[in-house]
């Protein structure tokens, strides 16, 4: 199988402060750790699985800033044969429409049997993507997907629904799969294994040399505008309890007493 | 502008957030609201939308049951054109994320997604939306076009009201019948696990926070001196910290315990919509902007396994007290 997947670099906002920069429609980012979108772990681990299952190979593409080669290096170090990155400023600030606009340019250059993208980014959690790169290339696509059987010329999918329940579908290929977190284990890659795959050459390609004109991608070609980024409202009606963690684990047991925790 | 809501149903039942999402197409205030039914049968499922909206539009066909993306998108793409509407809502649901952005390109459309507002303003579509895990919104517009599709978020609107008098209910040709090049096999419901934590009065419950597979102890014993169980956010379920099935939030279970203590939980909005009705919500996280204290009843600010510990001695100690 030759499998593309395709994988954003996103800042890590588990664990991060999320500071809104001075002019409001834009993130401070030089206190942000940035990594794999987590999503696309999966995507890359489930793309290796199945090369390794059936034989082929997996290409890995990134559109991003000359840091997001990172991403690309990772996804090497795990296994995938041919990194693609897609580095031009034009390309910045895209939503869905417009990524998949020059991804599919990258998608049509090979006649891939699946391409594989994570459910979502963690920076915009638009979920948009992967369905508008299905619709590029003109090609069936499933999103939210926990399983996928190769059989045949066909995919065995699962998809996950709400409350614990899936449903079950069968694709033909080539078409475009969104793969959900969980579905695999992704494999450990050691800072060696990272250094090993450092020299290896990248396809680099810029808006011109994909054949599009600037007002078709980044920002310029998206159909969603972000106006400004706002703070939640503060609060909420949580009651914080101070104090030392003595006092504060006190607290914490007088509430669960006083709540019926020890009925 | 005309707005036409697809209505989400599964195994003939309308789903709550198709009610939502008429809701919020009322409160868009751009006039009468267009319900879409497409199903083998949608006869049954139109009547009952026909209290909600002011018209429903419905196509009956084999290929439209069950509610698959692939099927239904060249059928609502020829239904919104029919119909005229410029502002097509779905709930930004499994089903919704499915079809929404395919039928946002299909119309060549701006599309929106898993938007918390969304209203009219010169003409314009604009709203808010969570970005960065919840910890920022984004205020967004869509670029002037004939035609947007957004998608609502779950719990965001407020489900429309029953009026009397019942909509026209308008049934359009079915569509040419095609080969669908993607097959439907059947609907698969998660096993249940060793512990239903649906059932249970007091929930301790660890995220991400929680580190790895050894801590998961430490919550069981404080559970366990509770008479209750231990539940998770969805990445402890997704790392095998813990089966699936003590997942708690949209794609896992939903919870409404007396108490349910969250340990190392960020509070991702699929999680909270999984226990935001529980009666006692208590809330340790080390980060003071974890959304998870914005439906919380207390909040710690701490480090989990400082506090953790202590608690369940104090708790050893007042059930000892108890039973002197």
């Amino acid at each position: 199988m030759e499998i593309l997947v395709c994988a954003k670099q996103v800042p890590e906002t588990a664990e991060a402060d999320i500071k809104i920069s001075a002019h409001g429609r834009g993130i401070e980012q030089d206190d942000l750790v940035f990594d794999i979108n987590e999503w696309d772990l999966y995507a890359v681990e489930a793309a290796l699985q199945l090369v390794e299952a059936h034989g082929g190979s997996v290409t890995v593409v990134t559109m991003g800033d000359k840091d997001a080669e990172d991403t690309l290096r990772r996804a090497l170090a795990m296994g995938c044969a041919q990194g693609v990155h897609l580095l031009d400023r034009a390309f910045e600030g895209a939503d869905g429409h417009a990524a998949a606009s020059a991804l599919a340019k990258v998608a049509a250059e090979k006649p891939y049997d699946l391409i594989l993208c994570g459910v979502q980014a963690a920076d915009d959690g638009l979920a948009w993507t992967g369905p508008a790169l299905a619709a590029g290339l003109g090609i069936p696509w499933a999103t939210m997907v926990t399983a996928i059987e190769k059989q045949g010329n066909t995919l065995e999918i699962s998809r996950e629904l709400e409350g614990g329940m899936e449903e079950e579908l069968i694709l033909p290929m080539p078409c475009v799969l969104t793969v959900q977190s969980g579905i695999n284990e992704p494999r450990y890659v050691s800072v060696m294994g990272i250094r090993k795959v450092r020299k290896k050459p990248l396809d680099v390609f810029d808006g011109a040399a994909l054949g599009l004109e600037s007002g078709r991608t980044g920002e310029a070609g998206s159909r969603l505008k972000v106006m400004e980024y706002t703070l939640p409202p503060a609060g909420g009606r949580a009651q914080m309890i101070e104090g030392m963690p003595t006092e504060q684990a006190a607290a914490l047991a007088d509430i669960l007493a006083d709540k019926g925790g020890l009925r | 502008m005309s707005v036409l809501v697809i209505a989400e149903h599964r195994e003939d039942a309308l789903r709550d957030a198709t009610f939502e999402a008429l809701g919020a197409a009322r409160a868009l205030k751009a006039g009468p609201v267009t319900a879409l039914v497409l199903a083998a049968d949608s006869a049954p499922l139109a009547k009952k939308l026909a209290h909600f909206c002011q018209a429903v539009l419905t196509m009956s066909q084999p290929s439209l049951s069950p509610p698959l993306a692939a099927a239904w998108l060249p059928a609502a793409t020829e239904a919104i054109k029919e119909a005229g509407a410029r502002l097509v809502l779905l709930p930004h649901s499994s089903w919704g994320m499915e079809l929404g952005p395919r039928l946002a390109e299909e119309l060549d459309a701006p599309y929106a997604p898993d938007v918390s507002e969304i209203f009219l303003r010169d003409n314009k579509v604009e709203g808010e939306r969570a970005v960065y895990g919840g910890k920022l919104n984004a205020r967004w517009e869509m670029v002037k076009a004939s035609v947007y599709v957004a998608t609502l978020r779950a719990g965001a609107f407020a489900p429309a009201e029953p009026s009397d008098s019942p909509a026209e209910i308008l049934e359009l040709p079915p569509a040419a019948p095609k080969v669908l090049a993607t097959r439907f096999v059947g609907y698969v419901k998660q096993a249940a696990g060793d512990v239903d934590i649906t059932a249970q009065k007091i929930l301790v419950s660890v995220g991400r926070g929680i580190g790895g597979p050894e801590n998961v102890a430490l919550a069981q014993e404080l559970a366990g001196h509770l008479n209750g169980a231990v539940s998770c956010s969805r990445p402890v379920a997704d790392k095998n910290w813990l089966p699936k099935t003590r997942q708690v939030g949209i794609s896992g279970q939903s919870v409404r315990p007396r108490i349910y203590l969250a340990l190392g939980i960020s509070g991702a909005f699929q999680h909270m919509a999984g226990m935001q009705g529980a009666e006692t919500i208590i809330a340790v996280n080390k980060d003071p902007k974890a959304p998870i204290f914005r439906v919380a009843h207390y909040g710690i600010v701490g480090d989990l396994f400082e506090v953790l510990p202590l608690v369940t001695d104090k708790i050893k100690a007042l059930i000892s007290k108890q039973s002197l």
